[in-house]
């Protein structure tokens, strides 16, 4: 029974019906449509929902409204006054404190109210503060740096970050390339104007939630919905007999997930039932009216167990529950052992980690009278989504418009098409209204699609010093119950490895397994981090076997650049060398590693990841493939991967970039204005973008596999660079010259004085295509130089022949129309070799990095402290520094908290005993180490402006360091992941004392 | 603290859902339905009753609900242009407007099919004379009128038929 409430919120006296057990957190964001406080975990672990009550922070999810009458509550909507941000607030803009937003409203209320009390807090005194608010993103420097500026006042930026140094001065300088501006979306994050999906209310909406199996396997015998039907405010309910046959999943030749369980439930948590409501509580309530019977089915858990002859099976097409199964051989393996001078064999065990995403998934879908699907999806992949919904309705991809509202972190687990996606859009068409789905916390966990827990049995062969000969991996992934990613899963596990070292020879088994657990997906650095971690743990101790010096080993075994690896990876630019050589020099390795105290470890890890996979995820054109057969792979795309359209305004003071790349906290958005800016000749200021809608943006294949800096940038600056081929002419006219001698800079075009000058080609630029398509087509280093407008950019203009872009913009207009430009990317022709699998891994580009770990372990308990990381990268030309360093930070924190922390637990019935960020461990802003973080300077030719990516990559280092510094600091190698206190202690106990190696 | 205004709160059931919502006592039921519920099928195009878009259906009976005081619709049962379609498919009313043209800009339509909804209710085979005085309160301004009648007379034949 609803009673009235007046509540004095943001100054305003607001009187509402409540519920008696409405928490002010549903009062806020539903009633008073104060979005801006977000919703993360609905229980007080996350902090997302902090807001202030009588100035003191507090979780608006843990309180009731009906206690805060007569208090004064202050939301993230009632900070800025008179539409100016408050000095907290402008200090997370500038200083990168936020990258996908979700838990921004949070932090910067619990910075404000300590802030408020306390103007000059230590570091310590911010940490304790804010460590009840936890990112996902941004490893938490960036917030630190936020609220020490605050406190300095001074303006004066307190960033540790070096910028690369210019090697090249024959390089020409960019205006808004290369410069750390702050993120396009930041003030409407640091405001709660920011919309996310669960902030989309739509009139007449109705609100679904799915029912998940109790048990981990079995057969669905009865379903009762009738209970659940008779409840008032129930408008439907379906099951498996209501929704299509049609399967689902990411692999084309292993869709293999109902919508809603036909037959046999996997996991626990598969969808079984969905039910539609006129709200979330009655929605809830519902699901436990819903009478299932089961037949319960023996389960596997285990990867090594499902193998074996005689174990339950998932699936009849998974013969042992084999969902794939890489078999790889490069270069001779046996001859590689047999002229190693030391081979060493050591096996290893990941973690099953979590992505966990500050903004839990969240659809809502609506049906337009024309029968077009709008989907508003927290997606990383709108045009996967745009697919899979038609493949599994028998729509027209056509008549699929997906919505991508701001997104609060992906990792790689918002990849696929979910539940919530498909339920939703099916509850909205039979009931004719919106239907808004949100999974819970917990909801998160069971739906999993998290990083395969990876048992790798190693073998290194190593010359006298230290080469590398042969090396040989098995590996078998606990994939879960359904194939989702992994096929590709098992391949990267195999693929990417070798693009660090030189291998002469190499052999992969990898067995990709069903198992009765939420299946596995792709998760940073996809596959590859924990293998990575494996590989360079086993180096470093053959680096020790050998009395090499760790860094030392790399060195000698590094990646070179232009190298087609042994599985034919065709890595172009390289600088991993350089990354060792910065890391080892700015960390004091040689002063430090085994000069350390016991309980001290200093650790080095490398690593480097794709920029963009070189394949589409489905095969041939845009089109459904129950409409067509399965087509013949060709080793090149078929259509464009990354698509732009620039849009001129029609007084030429705007250009608007309509792109489908989708920004999910990674500032896509914001490198992508700036390269479409530079092209443009414009500043920033007058850049807007539009990423968010299908039926505005053309197709991109999304973020995933560390694509977009490579390859939407591409697309982006062709189309600018289509804009400024068009006014030349009109420009050529009132300047009067020649077109070719006219150039666009800062919101003007003029005549370049030094055009016939040669000294200004760069690398890369020389077989320069002149059509965008024609040059997306040429295979090698001679991709397009999409800055080829840019002719001699340090030379002086001469003013009185300089007219204003957006004079030259009208004219265009007046004779024309629209001024728009358009531009695509393909990734080049015949990446990878001829064996099967062999696109997996492919790339335009690879990414190197180094980290070295500092930390320290109490011996007595095992708790370990990660002190203090040190990181180079290889990204190329990075577009936006302070926002390659937000990757790094943010993948440091993330990397080490799996290493140390973070594991998802099963008990001996499958079900999860830690679905919820209490019992899921990671690390909070008192976890997490200092950072440097430093570029190298590199120039990929095959990369926009020479970029190529950083936001995985950045983690695949991080795993090996850690280790590799607890096994400094303890004297004990621990091989299986998280590395909890439990395991150093035992892992201690059965060794003499630290200093010597030894592994458990 | 800010001045607290005085909200009496109202339960009533809108497209057969029960609600119940604060408001003042000097709102309107278009105010209810609109700001309150969300529910901006309903249009406020005069304030005074006198243009019909905000025809509702109020206990079964058509009424402009920016004349109607929220408070007196305690306990009442609402119906709104949003209530008509069911599983996704328009109402037959709703089917005839699109079919037969007699939606243009769409401002009164909602206001205009209620007020349909209601006459056809009451007479399920109307004259044109009949049309005309049960949508005599509903102004259009882009169609005419004419194609707004025929397509309620294309129910009543079909409704004269089913009998």
């Amino acid at each position: 029974m609803a009673i009235p409430l007046t509540l004095s919120v943001n100054g305003e006296a607001y009187t509402v019906a409540a519920e008696p057990a409405d928490t002010l957190l549903d009062v806020l964001r539903d009633k008073l449509r104060l979005t801006g406080t977000k919703k993360g975990c609905n229980v007080g672990d996350c902090g997302a929902c902090t807001i202030l009550v009588d100035g003191e922070a507090m979780n608006s999810c843990l309180l009731l409204a009906s206690e805060m009458q007569g208090k004064s509550i202050t939301t993230i909507e009632g900070l800025a006054k008179d539409g100016k941000l408050t000095p907290v607030q402008k200090a997370f803009v500038e200083e990168g404190g936020i990258q996908c937003g979700f838990c921004t409203p949070g932090m910067v209320m619990s910075a404000t109210a300590l802030l408020n009390t306390n103007p000059d807090p230590s570091d310590d005194e911010i940490k304790e503060a804010l460590s009840g608010n936890m990112c996902r993103c941004t490893g938490y420097t960036g917030i630190l740096r936020s609220v020490k500026r605050y406190k300095r006042h001074s303006g004066e930026c307190t960033c540790k970050q070096e910028e690369p140094a210019s090697k090249d001065a024959g390089k020409p300088k960019y205006d808004s390339v290369g410069v750390s501006i702050p993120r396009v979306d930041a003030a409407d994050k640091v405001t709660g104007r920011a919309t996310y999906t669960a902030d989309v209310s739509l009139p007449n909406m109705l609100y679904g939630k799915i029912l998940g199996s109790p048990i981990a396997h079995g057969r669905v015998k009865r379903i009762d919905t009738s209970k659940a039907e008779a409840l008032p405010g129930v408008v439907l309910v379906i099951t498996g007999a209501d929704v299509t046959d049609t399967m689902y999943g990411v692999s084309p030749a292993r869709y293999d997930e109902h919508v809603l369980a036909k037959e046999k439930v996997r996991h626990v948590g598969d969808e079984v039932a969905a039910v539609a409501a006129i709200d979330e509580k009655t929605a809830e309530k519902a699901l436990t009216l819903i009478e299932v019977e089961y037949e319960e089915l023996p389960a596997v858990f285990d990867p090594m167990t499902a193998i074996a002859d005689g174990a339950p099976q998932l699936h009849d097409q998974y013969k042992n529950n084999v969902n794939t199964h890489v078999d790889h051989t490069f270069g001779d393996i046996e001859k590689g052992f047999a002229e190693s001078h030391h081979v060493r064999e050591e096996t290893f065990t990941g973690n099953n980690v979590y992505q966990s995403p500050m903004e839990p998934h969240a659809s809502v879908a609506t049906w337009d009278n024309d029968g077009t699907l709008v989907l508003y999806s927290s997606t990383q992949v709108p045009h996967y989504v745009q697919y899979m919904m038609a493949h599994v309705l028998h729509i027209p991809l056509g008549k699929v418009r997906v919505i991508r509202p701001t997104v609060g972190g992906g990792f790689g687990g918002k990849a696929a098409t979910s539940p919530l996606d498909l339920c939703a859009a099916i509850l909205s068409q039979k009931t004719g209204r919106p239907v808004k789905m949100i999974y819970s916390r917990e909801e998160m966990f069971h739906y999993g699609r998290g990083r395969h827990k990876q048992h790798m049995k190693f073998k290194l062969g190593v010359d006298r010093d230290g080469k590398i000969k042969a090396f040989k991996s098995e590996i078998h992934l606990d994939g879960g119950a359904y194939s989702s990613f992994g096929v590709a899963t098992a391949y990267y596990a195999g693929s990417v490895v070798p693009t660090l070292y030189h291998f002469p020879a190499y052999k992969f088994d990898g067995y990709r397994m069903m198992t009765n657990k939420p299946a596995c997906g792709a998760m940073r650095g996809h596959g590859v981090p924990q293998p990575r971690f494996a590989f360079e743990c086993l180096l470093n101790m053959v680096a020790d076997d050998l009395g090499i010096d760790p860094i030392e080993i790399r060195r000698r075994n590094a990646m070179t650049p232009n190298t087609l690896t042994v599985n034919e990876m065709d890595v172009g630019s390289c600088e991993f060398r350089a990354t060792l050589d910065a890391t080892c020099n700015k960390s004091s390795w040689n002063e430090k590693y085994g000069e350390l105290p016991p309980g001290k470890g200093i650790g080095v890890g490398s690593g480097g990841f794709v920029s963009g996979a070189g394949y589409c995820i489905y095969r041939g054109q845009v089109q459904l493939s129950h409409e067509k057969p399965r087509e013949h792979f060709q080793k090149r795309s078929i259509f464009p991967h990354a698509n732009a359209i620039v849009k001129i305004s029609e007084d030429g003071m705007a250009a608007v970039l309509l792109i489908g790349a989708a920004e999910i906290g990674q500032g896509s958005d914001t490198v992508l204005t700036q390269m479409c800016a530079e092209s443009l000749g414009i500043p920033v200021s007058r850049m807007r973008i539009r990423s968010e809608d299908s039926d505005i943006s053309p197709l991109d294949l999304g973020a995933y596999s560390s694509r977009v800096t490579l390859m939407a940038g591409h697309a982006v600056s062709r189309a600018a660079v289509d804009v400024v081929d068009k006014m030349k002419p009109y420009a050529a006219k009132l300047l009067d010259c020649q077109e070719e001698d006219v150039e666009a800079r800062n919101g003007k075009m003029f005549i370049n004085p030094k055009r016939d000058n040669p000294s200004r080609d760069r690398k890369g630029a020389d077989n320069c295509c002149s059509d965008s398509a024609e040059a997306a087509r040429c295979k090698g280093a001679a991709h397009d130089n999409p800055n080829r407008n840019r002719k001699g950019a340090d030379t002086t203009i001469d003013d009185s022949r300089t007219i204003p872009w957006e004079e030259v913009a009208r004219q265009y207009f007046n004779d024309n129309g629209p001024l728009v430009g358009t531009g695509c990317y393909k990734p080049p022709d015949g990446l990878g070799g001829d064996y099967k699998g062999s696109t997996v891994g492919t790339s335009p580009a690879y990414s190197f990095g180094t980290s070295v770990c500092e930390l320290s372990v109490d011996l007595e308990t095992g708790k370990v402290k990660v002190e203090r990381f040190t990181d180079y990268h290889d990204c190329g030309t990075p577009i936006n520094p302070q926002a390659v360093h937000g990757q790094v930070e943010g993948a440091i924190v993330m990397g080490a908290s799996e290493t140390i922390m973070e594991d998802v637990q099963f008990d001996e019935k499958g079900q999860i005993l830690n679905p919820n960020l209490h019992g899921y461990l990671q690390m909070t802003i008192k976890d997490a180490p200092e950072i440097f973080s430093g570029i190298v300077d590199s120039y990929e030719p095959r990369g926009p402006f020479g970029a190529k990516e950083i936001g995985e990559g950045s983690t695949l280092p991080v795993l090996g360091a850690v280790a590799h510094a607890i096994a400094n600091a303890t004297g004990v190698w621990i091989k299986d992941l998280p590395i909890t206190p439990e395991k150093i202690l035992k892992g201690l106990k059965c060794v003499p004392g630290p200093g010597t190696m030894h592994e458990r | 603290m800010p001045q607290v205004l005085d909200r009496i709160q109202i339960g009533m059931v809108v497209n057969g859902e029960s609600v119940t919502i604060m408001a003042p006592s000097t709102a309107t039921l278009l105010d209810v339905l609109r700001n309150g519920l969300e529910l901006t099928g309903t249009k406020y195009g005069c304030g005074e009753g006198e243009c019909g878009a905000c025809s509702v259906l109020l206990d079964g009976r058509v009424v402009n609900s920016c004349l109607v005081l929220a408070v007196e619709c305690e306990g009442s049962k609402v119906l709104t242009i949003e209530g008509l379609e069911s599983n996704g498919q328009l109402h037959p009313i709703q089917k005839a407007f699109v079919d037969y043209g007699a939606v243009q800009c769409g401002f009164c339509t909602p206001g205009m099919i209620m007020a349909a909804y209601a006459l056809l209710e009451s007479n399920p085979a109307p004259t044109e004379d009949e049309v005309k005085r049960g949508l005599e309160g509903n102004l259009c301004r882009c169609t005419g009128y004419q194609k707004i009648i025929e397509a309620i007379l294309s129910l009543a034949v079909r409704g004269a038929d089913d009998v």
